[in-house]
């Protein structure tokens, strides 16, 4: 009965988006702010990515709140998950010589190819989002194969107060060199298509990579640790 | 033919959005609810990035010296897409940490049998 009345009530959903929808023409250039980013973004922000560009500095600010969601969520469910705590310590397994071996060999190189996805954010695909996420697949690793290993939660609270203090703090010798606005690029820009180019940006993704490491990394240590 | 070939990617796209509406609708298990959120969020972002493709475009990259700015798909929707990914790994999380408290709370997942939480 009630997926019958679901159904009934998204169809005629489907049909006012339908109406909307076919108005939206498909594969043709629709905004004009899109076409400026392509043609100015290289001289105005030094970097190659547009899409780079866009995330850290024309929509800079936008970043800076949705790593803030990222926080306040991670903060939400270690506060749900928090109040239920029993040492429950030893009668883990050990896992075979292999599997713990292989994970400690891999481990450093998983962390290592995640800082190069968020180093080079400006020239290649990735950034500090995607770099984060490797970083954080890292971790999951080692909570995987080499059970009763964990990150330290001190260190991982240093690394992502590191992060955000230096998003923060960027932003704000942005305004105060520029004057205009929060995240003013007031570095060099440097040559186009090299390492160190497009002023800040570099700098945010580093900040960013290691935040939303440390923060999707402490999702996995919360989750995996109440799965005990 | 024409037609199809023109709105596939919105088709799609809205497919996916109603297939996790009508998930979160009529399913009763908690973890069910979830994953039919997480389907709607795919549809969502795949809405917005077929929104900004350009016919034959390629991405907005400059990976090469003498690269010309023709045929790039339109960033803004990409950037969005991809804040919005990381927005939902967090909602995802956060969810299934209050299933998880729900589950250990009442002993069940199933919404029709929590007291409190009949619909």
């Amino acid at each position: 009965m009630r997926s019958i009345i679901s159904f009934i009530l998204l169809l005629i959903i489907a049909w006012g988006v339908a109406l909307s929808v076919e108005k939206i023409p498909f594969g043709e250039s629709k905004t004009r702010i899109g076409d400026y980013y392509i043609e100015r973004g290289r001289e105005e922000t030094g970097a190659s990515n547009i899409v780079t560009s866009v995330v850290v500095n024309y929509r800079g600010f936008d970043t800076l709140g949705e790593v803030t969601v990222l926080f306040v969520a991670v903060i939400g469910l270690s506060a749900v998950l928090a109040t239920r705590r029993k040492q429950k310590k030893g009668a883990v397994e050990p896992a075979s010589l292999v599997l713990y071996t292989g994970c400690r060999f891999l481990f450093p190189l998983i962390l290592l190819f995640g800082a190069y996805i968020f180093i080079h954010g400006h020239l290649t695909p990735g950034g500090g989002f995607q770099g984060g996420a490797i970083v954080a697949s890292a971790f999951l690793l080692v909570y995987m194969g080499c059970r009763g290993r964990r990150i330290s939660r001190t260190r991982s609270k240093v690394v992502e107060s590191f992060g955000g203090l230096v998003f923060l703090v960027v932003g704000l010798i942005g305004l105060t060199l520029g004057g205009h606005y929060f995240l003013f690029n007031f570095l060099p820009k440097g040559e186009i298509n090299t390492l160190f180019s497009a002023g800040f940006i570099p700098i945010i993704y580093i900040a960013i990579g290691c935040k939303v490491g440390s923060e999707l990394g402490g999702i996995i240590d919360r989750l995996l640790e109440d799965s005990e | 033919m024409n037609f199809l070939q023109s709105y596939v990617y919105y088709i799609g796209a809205f497919g996916l959005i109603f297939m996790g509406l009508f998930t979160m609708l009529v399913k009763r298990n908690l973890l069910k609810v979830i994953i039919g959120l997480s389907i709607l969020e795919t549809g969502v972002n795949l809405f917005l990035i077929s929104v900004g493709y350009i016919s034959k475009g390629t991405a907005p990259i400059f990976s090469k010296a003498g690269m010309e700015a023709e045929r790039m798909v339109d960033p803004v929707p990409q950037a969005l897409v991809l804040t919005a990914i990381v927005i939902g790994v967090a909602v995802l999380a956060l969810a299934l940490s209050l299933a998880i408290r729900l589950y250990h709370h009442y002993g069940v997942l199933d919404l029709r049998k929590i007291k409190e939480q009949r619909w």
